[in-house]
């Protein structure tokens, strides 16, 4: 009984009591959290863009655009939450917290975050936000007065509905609205598109003749929420901080007056002067979206891509999600032996409009797919080749309100729009252009 | 000689009219470095395009210089630099005028076309002073694009634009990447262009003419010596060289 009481010493295995005290709780030995972002190293963009080795990762958009960022120098990064863009501040946020990003916070809402983009870009610092559907439209004031104060940023839209009714689901309405803005935009198709696009959209932005903000579009949910190979530098380089003594426009210096007024003062107040001043303003913003051409061309490999269009009788035209949908309905369409090409957008603004003359001269049937009602891309390519090409202009298949896109319904306009077989997708889609059989319009409702 | 024909000039001495389109929207780039813009046409030799805007200079009635904010305020050594080399090429030319372009902001209620040009409304200085060809130099690109549409739509003023960055498709000639060496190399352009269309200079070196307002500044004389504004340096040359005091900025709020 009373050596079970007695208590139990712990000994080593040749007997000895162990008396060696308990290890002492460690302490650990904090580690800078910057660390890494204080060992990157600057590169030129040609080296970032061309020559630095990439490896391929397998990561989301929103994980593609915190990568871009990473390697962006960004100094400023605002963020307000809204599906499905969300992620991707919050992965900016997680930057901040490892220093790659210098400012970093949640504004109060869009219109707050985008009147703080402008002035962040006023004060010459690199900027960087994202937003989709609704709060595109609500920061659509500010993101709009961004081009006519020459203010450089980057803005990431991750495309979803409209409201209303209330919906989440992909949409990219929303680009409509921001195509004539007097921003240079792009649209990615992918994961991939995003880090390059992003990336080089800072580039592009602080060029000094350009001096305009980029937006990125993207298709949400396609895009940011799901996986795709990025190729990518390594974590270790990132892009010559902005020299903004170097703008189209001085900076506002905080520190010295007149910078408590606002530097470009209101133009109205003076009658005489009052409609000159704002339409050579308006000129000037839109002739530095013509200058970007010359960096697109340079860093981005052009405004579009064109894939078998030689001798093609019909080409497709698309941008972001609806591009690869398009890539698969062209090898369908190959597999039936019909003569598909595929054209390409990157660049909304500018628009590739000489590019598309001279691809779609010979085409007799151009199919536009879209994830949207209105058609806008439609719309674009139509102005531009009005009076270059005799091809039928198909403004479908269009999807929305977060359909998908079946590559079937693209492989059926190209199938109808060739052979003049009925179309059931007639009604999705608008015939414009030469050649319209009404026939083939009224076909579907006939038939309702 | 010029080197492009009269009827392929794109960007010409205007009133172009009552709203022209952008000389981007006419399909001008802007030129690579060495190159510049002559009439909207790329000229692959900008020292071809600097001895026309010499020409221009030279023979065109109220010939005059705009500095800009970038040449007119000693922000560091290079602008200072600049500066001299701008009054370099003002020495070159009989009789040019120098008119500031000092800021950005809209002169209310008028503006004094005598004293300065402004961005919001710079064919009012280009009417008041009849100015015929005229330079700028120093000012920032977006409103030196805003100044040169507008000058060209109402105007029949000759436009020249001495650009740091890309140059200026809305001017009429136009050179890039000026720094104050390739300022100095555009006066001594001037100086060769001035002898041989055997231009003389006065005896007294004044040769810059003073406006109305700058005449009466400086107690009615007509005309100066352009070498005798030299800045000295930079550190001097801000605003406590003005008498301009820590205080000042106090009271200012």
């Amino acid at each position: 009984m009373s050596e079970s009481l007695e208590t139990a010493v712990k000994t080593n295995p040749q007997g000895d009591p162990i008396t060696s005290v308990a290890a002492a709780p460690k302490t650990e030995v904090k580690k800078d959290p910057h660390a890494d972002a204080k060992k990157q190293r600057v590169v030129t963009p040609e080296h970032m863009f061309f020559e630095a080795p990439r490896t391929k990762e397998f990561i989301t958009g929103s994980e593609a655009a915190k990568e871009a960022v990473r390697r962006a120098n960004v100094d400023l990064a605002i963020a307000y939450p809204i599906t499905p863009q969300s992620e991707t501040m919050q992965l900016v946020g997680v930057l901040y917290g490892e220093g790659y990003v210098k400012e970093y916070y949640r504004g109060e809402e869009e219109i707050g975050v985008m009147a703080a983009i402008a002035g962040g870009s006023r004060a010459g610092v690199r900027c960087f936000t994202a937003t989709a559907g609704p709060g595109t439209l609500r920061g659509l004031e500010g993101i709009a007065s961004w081009p006519g104060h020459r203010l450089p940023a980057v803005a990431f839209f991750t495309c979803r509905v409209v409201n209303a009714p209330l919906a989440i689901q992909p949409d990219n309405i929303e680009i409509s609205y921001l195509l004539n803005c007097g921003m240079v935009v792009f649209h990615a198709e992918n994961q991939q598109d995003v880090f390059d696009f992003l990336l080089k959209g800072f580039t592009i932005s602080e060029m000094n003749d350009v001096t305009l903000p980029v937006g990125v579009c993207c298709d949400g949910f396609f895009v940011t929420h799901a996986r795709g190979y990025v190729r990518m530098p390594e974590k270790g380089i990132k892009l010559p901080p902005r020299e903004a003594w170097r703008g189209a426009v001085p900076v506002l210096d905080a520190e010295n007056p007149p910078a408590r007024l606002s530097r470009d003062a209101p133009v109205q107040k003076s009658n005489f002067m009052a409609y000159n001043i704002h339409a050579v303003w308006q000129q000037e913003v839109w002739a530095a979206v013509e200058r970007s051409r010359k960096y697109i061309n340079q860093y981005m490999g052009g405004l579009c891509t064109a894939e078998n269009v030689e001798g093609a009788d019909a080409i497709i035209v698309a941008s972001g999600s609806a591009a690869a949908q398009s890539r698969e309905a062209v090898r369908l369409c190959t597999e039936k032996n019909i003569k598909v090409g595929l054209i390409k957008i990157r660049s909304l603004r500018p628009f590739p409009t000489q590019e598309l003359r001279q691809l779609c001269k010979n085409a007799k049937l151009i199919v536009i797919p879209e994830f949207n009602y209105v058609g806008w891309l439609a719309k674009e390519v139509a102005t531009a080749i009005y009076g270059h090409s005799k091809a039928k202009i198909i403004a479908g298949p269009h999807v929305y309100g977060g359909q998908s896109m079946p590559v079937e319904l693209i492989v059926d306009e190209v199938e109808s729009g060739l052979t003049g077989k009925k179309s059931t997708n007639v009604p999705l889609s608008a015939i414009m252009g030469t050649d319209v059989d009404q026939g083939s319009v009224s076909h579907f409702m006939q038939n309702i | 000689m010029e080197t492009t024909q009269k009827q392929d000039r794109i960007i010409v001495p205007g009133p172009a009219g009552f709203h022209p389109p952008s000389a981007a929207q006419l399909g001008v780039m802007l030129p690579d470095p060495g190159q510049g813009l002559m009439y909207g046409l790329l000229e692959s030799n900008e020292e071809k395009v600097i001895e026309e805007i010499a020409r221009k200079m030279l023979t065109s009635p109220n010939a005059t210089i705009f500095p800009g904010p970038m040449v007119l305020w000693a922000w560091n050594e290079h602008a200072v630099e600049k500066a001299k080399a701008v009054l370099e090429i003002a020495a070159q030319i009989p009789d040019v005028l120098i008119i500031p372009m000092p800021d950005y902001r809209p002169k209310y209620p008028k503006i004094d076309p005598e004293e300065v040009i402004n961005p919001n409304h710079p064919n009012l200085t280009i009417w008041g002073n009849k100015i015929e060809a005229c330079i700028f130099i120093g000012v920032h690109c977006h409103y030196a694009n805003l100044t040169l549409k507008m000058i060209r739509a109402g105007t029949n003023c000759c436009t020249s634009a001495i650009c740091a960055e890309q140059g200026h498709e809305d001017a009429m000639l136009t050179i890039r990447d000026a720094d104050h060496a390739k300022l100095r190399k555009v006066a001594k352009i001037f100086k060769r262009v001035r002898e041989q269309m055997g231009l003389k200079l006065p005896d007294n070196g004044e040769n810059v003419r003073f406006t109305g307002t700058q005449s009466k500044v400086y107690g009615g004389k007509t005309h100066t010596n352009p070498l005798e504004f030299m800045p000295i340096a930079g550190a001097t040359a801000g605003a406590a060289a003005f008498g301009h005091k820590p205080e000042h900025m106090q009271s200012e709020g």
